[in-house]
């Protein structure tokens, strides 16, 4: 299932994690956040331990460490945000390098950034192990209603196509001598946007005629091939679990 | 032996009352190749989907087969879907799923058929259509003229009677279209084609409608309508330039000898 759908977030690699089925890895990524988000964020032995466990796992994964940092930059917006919580918080304070830092906005800090690198590269690590369309059958498998699970899958074929129109619409405006540069041009563009609306509003149409055609009546096939196994159901909450176990220690020490 | 399909005397008007077609009567024998010619706005398309039943609710009747389109019967418009294969324009319209292969697999699951039957069915669609190395790529990485024979195969995979093609060579290159046509040549069922590509026409279909303002104007060999010069003028078809339809026409007949 390797088949043209290569996505920036994804590492081709032949590995036990990728051969995981796609369901199981989603739960085991779900749970994995929720142990970590209601870890308390005092308990740092707790948080090296899970860094620790997803270090296990990406090198099980063949995934480098040094793919997976560039792609965790896009924490990066919410980390600033962070930042400014030791200096505006209120409370107690302490005096650091001469600044005065409030011991409150310290720990918030600490928190979000903890909480959020580890969650950031759970979700990378999934979708490194993972193609997309291996998550949409997953999350069917899973369950997931049959209205998100299509809608996702053909946002997946769709989106390409989508950005194409877009793109071909762009290159005509710039031919014919449009030149966005200042703001009451910006018309444009949106009469531009209201236009690719338009086209993708037909092309539904047309797309929907063309299943109907095929004997479509509100349920996509479902395939066949494949599901997790016993043994890999069993494997799954193997690293939720051992989150757990470390939350559990961390806890009552 | 029944014909393939009937329709006869079929209206249709869109909702805001315009009239598409205005009684169009059409017999095809099984294993015809027919050409239904025409200026756009002609009712072509309104046709072609009068034919599966996704448009009805005018006067006539249309029967695939013998069996007639009723619109209110579930069971029977399933397996009127089944018998006539509609391959629309646009590939990007047709190839939804994020392969080749489960796109080709859609149209028969949605009949019914899984597991190793469903392969078989996706398997000799595919190689219908020279096709069988794409079955794991996705369909906006193949080539336009790849794309339209996916698009084929997606409704040869449920082995329909009657196949039809609108715009079957639009936007494709010489080669891509001259392999659709030894494609389309082989396969053993009766073949509908809207086009606006008359030597298309003429080198598959040995016989042409003209359709013009909801209504069959002209109904004959290929080779003969295209050479009345007035039958094709008064119908807004026109021939490329220099195009001689009978010296075509004997070209094509000594190749297929």
């Amino acid at each position: 299932m390797s088949g043209g759908h290569a996505h920036p977030l994804h590492l081709h690699r032949d590995s036990p994690v990728h051969r995981l089925a796609p369901e199981a890895k989603i739960l085991a990524t779900v749970l994995f956040t929720v142990v970590v988000v209601v870890t308390p964020r005092t308990e740092f032995w707790a948080f090296a331990g899970y860094a620790l466990l997803l270090a296990a796992v990406a090198a099980a994964a063949r995934v480098p460490a040094g793919w997976l940092a560039k792609r965790a930059t896009i924490e990066l917006p919410f980390v600033l945000l962070a930042v400014a919580l030791p200096f505006a918080g209120h409370g107690e304070r302490v005096t650091w390098l001469g600044m005065s830092l409030s011991v409150d906005g310290l720990y918030g800090a600490w928190n979000i950034a903890a909480k959020g690198t580890l969650g950031v590269l759970t979700s990378l690590l999934l979708a490194a192990t993972t193609t997309v369309r291996d998550l949409i059958y997953g999350l069917d498998r899973l369950r997931c209603p049959q209205v998100f699970v299509q809608i996702a899958t053909f946002m997946l074929r769709y989106l390409d196509i989508l950005a194409d129109d877009a793109r071909r619409m762009r290159v005509a405006r710039l031919s014919r001598g449009y030149d966005p540069r200042f703001l009451w041009q910006v018309k444009a563009f949106a009469v531009g946007v209201g236009a690719l609306f338009l086209r993708t509003y037909e092309r539904g149409e047309r797309v929907y005629l063309a299943m109907v055609s095929r004997g479509y009546t509100g349920r996509l096939p479902v395939p066949d091939a494949g599901g997790a196994t016993a043994v890999q159901w069993a494997a799954s909450p193997a690293l939720p679990a051992a989150a757990a176990c470390v939350a559990l220690v961390a806890v009552l020490r | 032996m029944t014909a393939a399909l009937e329709i006869s005397s079929l209206s249709y008007a869109y909702p805001d009352g315009s009239p598409a077609l205005r009684g169009v009567d059409l017999h095809v024998a099984r294993g015809e190749r027919v050409a239904i010619l025409g200026p756009n706005g002609a009712g072509k398309t309104t046709l072609v989907l009068h034919l599966n039943g996704i448009l009805h609710g005018g006067d006539g009747s249309v029967r695939v087969g013998g069996l007639a389109v009723e619109p209110q019967d579930r069971a029977r418009l399933m397996e009127i879907r089944r018998r006539v294969g509609i391959v629309f324009q646009d590939p990007d319209d047709q190839l939804f799923m994020p392969t080749v292969a489960e796109d080709v697999a859609f149209g028969p699951a949605n009949l019914g058929l899984r597991g190793a039957d469903l392969a078989e069915r996706v398997d000799e669609a595919l190689a219908a259509v020279d096709m069988a190395d794409y079955r794991t790529r996705a369909p906006h990485h193949l080539s336009f003229g790849q794309r339209r024979r996916v698009a084929v195969a997606t409704v040869l995979a449920m082995r329909p009677e009657i196949l039809v093609l609108d715009e079957p060579s639009s936007n494709l290159d010489p080669a891509s279209r001259r392999e659709l046509s030894q494609i389309l040549r082989a396969q053993p069922v009766t073949l509908l084609m809207v086009t606006h590509d008359l030597p298309y026409a003429l080198e598959l279909c040995p016989r042409s409608v003209i359709l013009d303002a909801g209504r069959v104007v002209a109904d004959g060999p290929t080779v003969e309508l295209l050479a009345d010069e007035a039958l094709m003028r008064q119908h807004r078809l026109e021939l490329p330039y220099g195009f001689d339809p009978a010296l075509a026409a004997a070209q094509i007949g000594s190749l297929h000898q």
